[in-house]
């Protein structure tokens, strides 16, 4: 259950982008998650909402993106859907030695939706640029 | 107001960078990292002994620390061989982070090191996600675990660098399907070197200690399809802001900085237990480490990204 650690990552980095940004409260986050990297969502998201507790995330929404796996062949035309559990040589020829992964392993926090402004207490002043 | 933020950032990018740093910092004093990921139950433990008894022989200079979620088991068998063992408890942590690792190395890890053996947490899952500064990683399975556990476990067998069979002295008895073991991993992780080992029986003992030998040596490991980098995303990896580790200090002076509550214990050859605390735990232990200074070594870079 390494999804605690996950979503812990993840509550982080959105509290520090959420800082520097001057927001007082983050409605929601958008993660792409890959289908090989992984994480289960489902967990994920029962991890997410205990992690966002008492924190500037308390209450946000967790939008998970997922993306398909998909490799191609150095040697052969087109793309094939890798799968699960993941078929990474080449459908084609047989080969792996060009097998290109192109998609299927991201693990990113894509967007964050927030409230900032003057409604409700501020933990710390915004930074000027952000103003 | 309410606004939506463009953020962009790999989740486990602290890891990675704190990884990288581990490995850079690692590698330009000649030590190289290799991490063995299994089930519990697989024969790490086991295998290890006989190679680190093996590289005490040869006089290759090794240290292992093993990591556990309760017991020390595994770090009182390790130590028989004479070479220094540490253990981790991850107080039911199911893997280790880069951090950590460096955290726990810092002035433990002998200056002399040429191998370190890291024993991650029995478990196929939690540990293949995190990068610990490996130059080698390695991904164990038993006869006994049947031949479609690199179906079940993909990304810790798609992202191996070498899978180590274990326990082949029973093969027979439980009916191993080797050839069929093989295609499994061919299809998770095409070219990755397969060896068989017995622990019990001596068969392929010094191939783990070779390939780590060879993978410090800078020599051809091989690249995962699955931790080929991805082109398509382009923004695969936002920087990283703050190395999560600091420096690694020679030996002597505890310097704790236990921040997660994880105890390590330390295990020399002769005596067994040293629970003494770190002093000044929470020595906050950011020695700046200044980016110059990272940077300064161009030294061979892994041939591959673990993760």
């Amino acid at each position: 259950m390494h999804e605690m650690s996950i979503a812990m990552a993840v509550v982080g980095q959105v509290e520090e982008a959420a800082r520097a940004g001057g927001a007082h409260a983050v409605t929601s986050v958008r993660l792409q998650v890959g289908e090989l990297a992984g994480v289960v969502p489902d967990a994920l998201a029962f991890c997410f909402e205990l992690a966002c507790a008492g924190t500037v995330l308390d209450g946000a929404e967790l939008i998970t993106e997922s993306v398909a796996a998909r490799a191609r062949c150095g040697t052969c035309p087109g793309t094939w859907a890798v799968g699960m559990p993941p078929e990474l040589c080449c459908p084609g020829c047989g080969r792996a030695t060009d097998v290109e992964l192109l998609s299927g392993r991201e693990l990113e926090i894509l967007s964050v939706r927030w409230e900032d402004g003057p409604a409700g207490p501020r933990t710390r002043e915004p930074i000027p640029e952000e103003a | 107001m309410c606004r939506v933020v463009d953020l962009r950032q790999a989740v486990l990018a602290k890891n990675d960078g704190a990884a990288q740093a581990l490995r850079d910092e690692l590698t330009a004093r000649g030590t190289t990292v290799v991490n063995l990921l299994s089930s519990p139950g697989s024969g790490k433990t086991a295998l290890l002994e006989r190679e680190l008894l093996l590289a005490r022989e040869r006089s290759v200079a090794v240290a292992a620390l093993t990591a556990d979620l309760a017991t020390e088991n595994d770090a009182v068998r390790l130590a028989r061989s004479g070479v220094p063992v540490k253990q981790v408890l991850t107080d039911g942590l199911c893997h280790l982070e880069a951090g950590m690792l460096g955290r726990h190395l810092d002035g433990w890890l002998p200056e002399d090191t040429r191998l370190l053996f890291v024993e991650n947490v029995g478990n196929l899952v939690c540990p293949a996600g995190y990068d610990l500064g490996e130059s080698l990683r390695v991904v164990l399975a038993s006869v006994t675990e049947g031949e479609d556990k690199p179906l079940k476990y993909p990304t810790a067998f798609g992202l191996a660098q070498l899978v180590v069979v274990t326990k082949t002295d029973i093969a027979q008895a439980v009916e191993f399907d080797e050839a069929a073991f093989r295609a499994n991993v061919e299809r998770v992780n095409p070219g990755v070197e397969i060896v068989m080992t017995s622990a019990r029986k001596g068969e392929g003992l010094g191939l783990l200690l070779d390939r780590s030998l060879a993978a410090g040596a800078g020599t051809g490991t091989h690249t995962p399809v699955m931790a080929r980098r991805q082109q398509a995303t382009g923004h695969d990896h936002a920087p990283v802001h703050g190395h999560d580790h600091g420096h690694l200090h020679g030996h002597g002076h505890g310097h704790g900085a236990d921040h997660e509550s994880d105890h390590h214990h330390h295990h020399g050859p002769g005596h067994a237990h040293d629970h003494t605390p770190a002093p000044g735990a929470d020595h906050g232990h950011d020695h700046g480490h200044d980016h110059d200074r990272d940077h300064e070594h161009p030294q061979v870079q892994p041939a591959a990204q673990t993760r």
